[in-house]
């Protein structure tokens, strides 16, 4: 991985980068430590977790805290922490791994996750030298469980409009807090919760503040559809008297710290939706392949497998896509100094570089995820629909994603406003590229693809790319600043990119695995990156199309359509077949392969 | 106390056995440390743990075997040894491993072997009870419970689902049952930790051994799965008749009787 590290990636300049497959960082870069955590964490899940589901699901909460614990002692709570505060500081790849594995956990996942990300991060990050060395060692163990409280009745996506209020009592001790937050995972047990309210109004501000606080205290356990082994409350602050030295970060500067855990939250969710993806996989070719029906097992009908190659195939770009960000974290800290590596700060921001990659690779595993559950649950039948299988508990457990963490709509419309900034900064060349297009299209002819392997895919990338120029461009000359009103085509543009840094991730991994091993060794992967390029493309070309037929008329609009027309025109490959060929291996190995 | 360990590279319990061409196929296999051998790496630890020493885990086998030895470590065993037959053994057999642990073992003073007792995969039982025999030890078979008191070892033994208690004196050689205990994960901090503790590679060559001290007593001569159970079948009529016909299938059908 060395010569990765060297080179360092803009956040969103996959969209006007050339890049090789060497610049990308994969599954198959992982080392044996890597594997044997993977390993640790699936058979702690597998083997402690999963045996008490039912009780969480209860909200028997005793078993959450239990397994909290337990999960401490093997050092699962730790790999986000610095050693010298009791944590393993391990790489973001491992402590993604970790993530990933949990996904089998159910609604326990968002304890685990709630606790050792959003929970713990802030203090990681923001903390200073006490507060770190007050709170982290115990956080590590599990002896202390974290939450994170930000949403309010009235705030949910206009996350800093709350009415929690904290006054700076007379003697400059103590900040009063008043308010309610409410959802609060993990809020049955945890004692550690970072607030944020109002100081003198406005002056947005982070808190740490511990359940055993005079004034704390927690409503009632919500009746929630899914992830019912979470705990969910509200968190009551009634004239919570938290000590100055608990003010986390700066006064009024508590939103830096709440978009820097909400970025690595959101990628932490996309690493549990790859997870759960493959759990759905999984336990749906288990149930084909035991199902009979016309005296035959019901993973024998090609429709069946096309489901399973579809939902494979959507996994793997996803699966690809997450890891090339975390991988993008791990470079960018790799040209940090160890001075600066210490600074928690200086690792939000490594990490707040890629807002939009987080923004992307959120909505789309957590939609991944939930399109292999709802698929899984409908090979089920109505077995599906009954909460005697596993599956059902899954579909539930599943829609919260797209929910939280900032709804799937929200972070579409992160990527192309964070995209314009970007551009308009002059960070990205992409009204340059654009421009380029412009001229490019004008005298483009049709190109000849040739044979060899992934050629037809970068092609369809390389045109991919083209389109959103193309559609952004339009949209951003003829709105210009009324261009964020304009939801429908922004969220068409953040489709396309996803599907572009998708498809890339896909080609670029499958790419660097066939270098090194050869192509024979790695046919699953090809027939999931073409499988998906082809899909993705058309997708993209829908919504290019329906974009600019929303912005443009007449004339104008007849020539865009024809530059289009020039821009995707390719041979299609038989999607159908290779669908086959991808489901033969799965239903075999009963379990999503690479 | 010096502990050592004999641990086995084997198939994952989830892996289909595929065979074609006489050889079980192992492309795209995933690997596991034998599970039987997890009981006598977890049993080192704890009485290690107990009454002080070391913990060395000794494997024969091939390269790929290292994750296995780092595995152990990651658990905690101190010290692993890999006994490298990739270039010197063909075909071995248990003959072939009891020979070379024979060697490994003639200038250690082990005072307590445990190994697991079978591997899943050959299932033959055998390096253990082969080794302690030619080491001139004490050994006892599927061991479910294990007390060390200087220098006698109290050893509750599974017979076929009874317990036989034994007291027996070290040095001793012990395989290990299921029940013994509950081999613990490698945790994070383990597993970063194995990176760095020591793991010595050997060849038969520097045990003093050449391939004919080796070679396999045993002769492969066919692998096979066995047949796939077909449905049963359920008699129907009187009592008399279902006997009757019960006998004339046994007879005539399955020839037993």
């Amino acid at each position: 991985m060395s010569e990765t590290k060297e080179k360092l990636f803009k956040g969103g300049g996959f969209l006007t980068e050339d890049l090789q497959a060497n610049d990308v960082i994969t599954p198959e870069d992982f080392t044996e430590e890597h594997k044997m955590i993977g390993k640790t964490t699936d058979d702690f899940v597998e083997g402690e977790v999963v045996p008490k589901i039912d009780h969480m699901e209860n909200h028997e909460f005793e078993y959450s805290i239990d397994l909290i614990k337990k999960a401490g002692e093997l050092g699962l709570l730790g790999a986000d922490i610095p050693e010298e505060y009791g944590g393993l500081n391990l790489d973001k790849i491992s402590s993604a791994i970790i993530t990933e594995k949990f996904a089998r956990g159910g609604g326990f996942s968002i304890t685990h996750g709630g606790h050792v990300g959003i929970g713990t991060l802030p203090i990681v990050f923001f903390g200073n030298e006490k507060q770190k060395s007050t709170y982290l060692p115990k956080l590590a163990t599990g002896e202390m469980i974290a939450a994170y409280a930000l949403t309010e009745p009235s705030a949910g996506s206009d996350a800093m409009s709350g009415k929690t209020t904290a006054k700076l009592n007379e003697a400059g001790t103590h900040y009063i807090l008043n308010g309610e937050k409410q959802w609060i995972t993990n809020s049955a047990f945890a004692d550690v919760f970072i607030v944020y309210a109002q100081v003198d109004g406005d002056q947005f501000t982070a808190f740490i503040v511990e359940r055993e606080f005079p004034g704390v205290s927690t409503g009632p356990e919500e009746k929630k559809m899914g992830i019912k082994s979470s705990s969910t409350r509200t968190l009551i602050l009634e004239d919570v008297e938290v000590p100055v030295e608990n003010l986390l970060g700066e006064k009024g500067k508590g939103h830096k710290i709440a978009f820097n855990i909400l970025n690595v939250g959101r990628y932490k969710l996309a690493m549990g939706g790859v997870g759960g993806s493959k759990v759905g996989i999984e336990v749906a070719t288990k149930y084909v392949n035991e199902r009979k029906q016309f005296n035959t097992s019901i993973s024998s009908f090609s429709l069946t497998q096309e489901k399973l190659a579809t939902m494979a195939a959507k996994t793997y770009a996803n699966e690809s896509a997450v890891y090339r960000t975390v991988g993008l974290f791990e470079q960018r800290m790799g040209a940090l100094s160890d001075e600066q590596l210490k600074d928690g700060r200086e690792v939000a921001k490594a990490i707040a570089e890629y807002q939009i990659e987080c923004s992307l690779n959120k909505f789309s595993a957590t939609e991944c995820m939930d399109y292999v559950v709802d698929e899984a649950l409908q090979l089920h039948g109505g077995y599906g629909f009954m909460e005697d299988y596993e599956v059902a508990r899954m579909y539930r457990d599943s829609r919260i994603n797209r929910i939280f963490e900032g709804t799937n709509e929200i972070n579409r419309l992160i990527v192309p406003g964070t995209l314009i900034k970007k551009a308009m900064k002059g960070e990205l060349p992409l009204l340059q590229a654009a421009q380029k297009l412009q001229e490019e299209l004008m005298m483009m002819m049709p190109e000849e693809v040739g044979e060899a392997t992934l050629e037809q895919e970068k092609y369809l990338l390389k045109n991919a790319k083209k389109m959103i120029l193309l559609g952004a461009g339009l949209a951003a000359q003829k709105y210009q600043q009324k261009l964020a009103d304009e939801q429908e085509i922004l969220v068409n543009l953040a489709d396309m990119v996803n599907e572009v840094y998708n498809m890339e991730s896909a080609i670029l991994r499958t790419e660097k695995a066939i270098n090194k091993d050869g192509e024979d060794k790695h046919k699953q992967k090809l027939l999931y990156t073409q499988v998906y390029v082809q899909e993705a493309f058309n997708r993209i070309e829908a919504d290019a199309k329906e974009s600019l037929i929303a912005v443009e008329e007449g004339d104008t609009l007849r020539m865009m359509l024809s530059s289009l027309r020039k821009l995707t025109r390719h041979t299609p490959i038989n999607v159908i077949a290779k669908k086959r060929s991808i489901a033969a291996k799965i239903i075999e190995e009963e379990k999503y392969v690479v | 106390m010096n502990i050592y360990v004999l641990l086995k590279r084997t198939f994952d319990t989830e892996e289909k056995i595929v065979v074609s061409d006489g050889r079980i196929e192992d492309e795209s296999a995933e690997y596991i440390i034998n599970p039987y051998d997890e009981y006598a790496v977890e049993e080192a630890i704890k009485q290690r743990d107990e009454h002080g020493g070391e913990v060395t885990v000794v494997t024969v086998g091939d390269e790929e075997s290292e994750k296995q030895l780092r595995t152990a470590l990651a658990m905690g065993a101190d010290k692993a040894v890999l006994i490298n037959t990739e270039d010197d053994v063909e075909d071995g057999d248990q003959y072939t491993t009891a020979k070379i642990l024979e060697s490994f073992f003639e200038d250690k003073e082990a005072d307590l072997i445990l190994a697991g007792n079978v591997a899943i995969d050959e299932a033959s039982g055998q390096v253990g009870p082969r080794l302690a025999e030619s080491l001139g030890i004490n050994y006892v078979t599927t061991i479910t419970a294990l007390e060390i008191d200087g220098e006698s070892a109290n050893i509750d033994k599974d017979v076929e689902g009874d317990v036989e208690k034994i007291e027996t004196a070290l040095p001793v050689l012990v395989t290990c049952q299921q029940g013994l205990n509950e081999p613990r994960y490698p945790s994070l901090p383990g597993i970063m930790k194995a990176k760095k503790k020591p793991l010595e590679e050997l060849e038969i060559d520097d045990l003093d051994l050449d391939e004919d001290d080796v070679e396999a007593k045993t002769e492969t001569i066919d692998i096979f799965l066995p047949p796939e159970k077909e449905a049963g079948k359920v008699l129907e009529g009187e009592i008399d008749d279902q006997v009757k016909e019960l006998i004339s299938l046994l007879k005539n059908d399955a020839k037993v009787l």
